[in-house]
């Protein structure tokens, strides 16, 4: 018996599986809280147990409001690296005012969305890993437990709301500022003017350009809170342990980020 | 003078920790208005029977009554009602880091009650001054002793004047006279409250002060309940070697130790 325990093929596959089933614990543990949370926002008010508008906006100011320096300064250096690699680009053809057909798809269906989501998931995603976990280390998860406070609706469901609110806000700042960097650059480069960029932006957007990329930061916003919070939850052992859930939550996050974004991307353009 | 009315009934618990049985069916009964010590040491099982007895977990088997309810069986609704009859200061106090001492206090009150701001204020305000903390509401957790902290956690436990009061480790990380004072604040706690009150704890000195009846658990098994005379009398040896500070002297199994080293 010990023989056939230690065998490398059979090792790995085992672990293979044993990491397949802390996956899907873990997917079903984030979709109970995702639950759980709306439970709460729709449920709670009726049952005179209702999240706090408050904790609500205080969470929206933090996570949102807060961020939007960076964000800025993020998106606007992402237009400008945009319109500088679309200029030299389209060079070749002699088509250098297109760039801003380019610029303008290219920030609001995908570089508005993604460098903002993964922004809020190391900003935001992380505090939140820490937070709870921190939390959870220093027993006040159970005292709010013993004191009859839902953690979920106390801690996560605020949470949630704002980000679902905040991160698509923050989404369509970042496309504006974005499209400023592009603009700015291409005056400076091939000197078109701010007004005929702005118009042939309209002109080239559509609504649906736009609402991509809101569309896509929602399932952002939920990856973010979940993968975080859900970490947070889970930590075991002390401060090493909330380094560990903050760093994972991360890493996490934007991964999952990104792949949903090329899923969604891929749908969403079918 | 002791009317024996249980408020606090286990009847056979027996719980795991992954497929390691911790607590192996667990008989305890204690009587209203009585304070009742759990002692053990490390490993006894009383960290996980406390947390148990909070409803922090779901047993294997066995009930577990508070004040007349079953906690492993009543709905969500009711498990939320019986909470807010039941305090618990915890090891290390467990104040929520982001509020002030003040608002600590409140919070129960303000999940709870309807009660406005300012009667919410005074509310707090008398129970800090209960546990020797007037003043301090407006203080953050980070900036107070640890003995402060758990007189303030005790100050939340309270605020909504729970039938159940519950101890976990009172006097850990105290000096001797912080320690004391706070074993007082149990004693006068449970007169002017009537109050139930269990205390976890494996200190020998301050268990014997205030306790009325003493349970002593080893191995996740109770070896003994009754008063401390009776307990200090027990000649049962584990119970002597908790009591004196005698190192326990398992016999060795020569083979199974073999077996264990070598990892057969």
């Amino acid at each position: 018996m010990p023989e056939a325990d230690n065998h490398p093929v059979i090792n790995s596959l085992e672990l293979v599986g044993h990491s397949t089933i802390k996956l899907i614990e873990e997917a079903g543990y984030c979709f109970t809280l995702l639950f759980e949370s709306l439970f709460w926002i729709l449920v709670g008010p009726f049952i005179k147990r209702p999240v706090r508008i408050s904790s609500i906006f205080s969470q929206m100011m933090t996570m949102g409001v807060a961020a939007c320096p960076i964000v800025f300064v993020l998106s606007f250096s992402i237009g400008v690296m945009l319109a500088i690699q679309m200029i030299y680009n389209l060079r070749t053809f002699g088509a250098e005012s297109q760039v801003v057909v380019g610029v303008a798809f290219s920030v609001t269906r995908e570089f508005g969305p993604l460098i903002t989501g993964i922004l809020i998931a190391g900003r935001t995603g992380s505090s939140l890993a820490a937070k709870i976990g921190t939390m959870q280390v220093n027993q006040e998860i159970d005292a709010l437990r013993v004191m009859g406070i839902n953690p979920v609706r106390y801690l996560v469901a605020p949470t949630l709301f704002a980000m679902i609110v905040m991160l698509p806000v923050l989404t369509f700042f970042s496309d504006l500022a974005g499209l400023l960097g592009g603009a700015i650059y291409t005056n400076i480069e091939i000197g078109l003017s701010f007004d005929a960029y702005l118009d042939r932006t309209l002109t080239a957007l559509a609504v649906a350009d736009v609402m991509q990329g809101i569309f896509k930061s929602i399932i952002f916003a939920l990856i973010i809170t979940l993968v975080g919070v859900s970490n947070g939850f889970s930590v075991t052992g002390g401060a090493e342990g909330v380094g560990k859930a903050t760093t994972r939550s991360v890493v996490l996050s934007i991964s999952y980020i990104v792949i949903a974004d090329m899923i969604f991307t891929y749908f969403l353009n079918l | 003078m002791k009317n024996n009315k249980s408020a606090i009934e286990v009847n056979d618990l027996v719980t795991h920790y992954g497929p390691r049985e911790i607590l192996h069916g667990i008989d305890l009964s204690i009587n209203e208005d009585e304070i009742m010590i759990i002692m053990g040491g490390s490993g006894s099982g009383k960290s996980t029977l406390l947390r148990y007895l909070l409803g922090l977990g779901t047993p294997s088997s066995g009930s577990i009554n508070l004040l007349g309810k079953d906690i492993t069986k009543i709905s969500n609704n009711e498990m939320h009602q019986l909470r807010q009859n039941m305090g618990v200061a915890f090891q290390g106090g467990a104040l929520l880091s982001s509020m002030t001492v003040g608002e600590n206090v409140k919070l129960p009150l303000r999940e709870h009650t309807n009660l406005d701001e300012k009667t919410m204020e005074i509310m707090a305000r008398m129970k800090l001054e209960v546990v020797n903390l007037g003043g301090f509401e407006k203080m953050m957790p980070a900036e107070l002793s640890g003995g402060m902290i758990k007189r303030a956690a005790l100050a939340r436990a309270i605020v909504m004047d729970p039938k159940l009061m519950f101890f976990d480790e009172p006097s850990a990380g105290l000096d001797p006279v912080v320690s004391a004072e706070l074993d007082e604040l149990i004693l006068e706690l449970r007169d002017a409250m009537k109050m139930t009150i269990v205390v976890v704890t494996h200190e020998l000195e301050s268990a014997f002060k205030i306790a009325d009846r003493i349970t002593v658990l080893d191995q996740g098994n109770i070896l003994m309940t009754d008063t401390v005379e009776n307990i200090k009398n027990s000649d049962n040896e584990r119970i002597q070697s908790l009591l004196n500070r005698r190192p326990s002297n398992d016999e060795v199994q020569a083979d199974e130790y073999l077996n264990r080293l070598t990892g057969i």
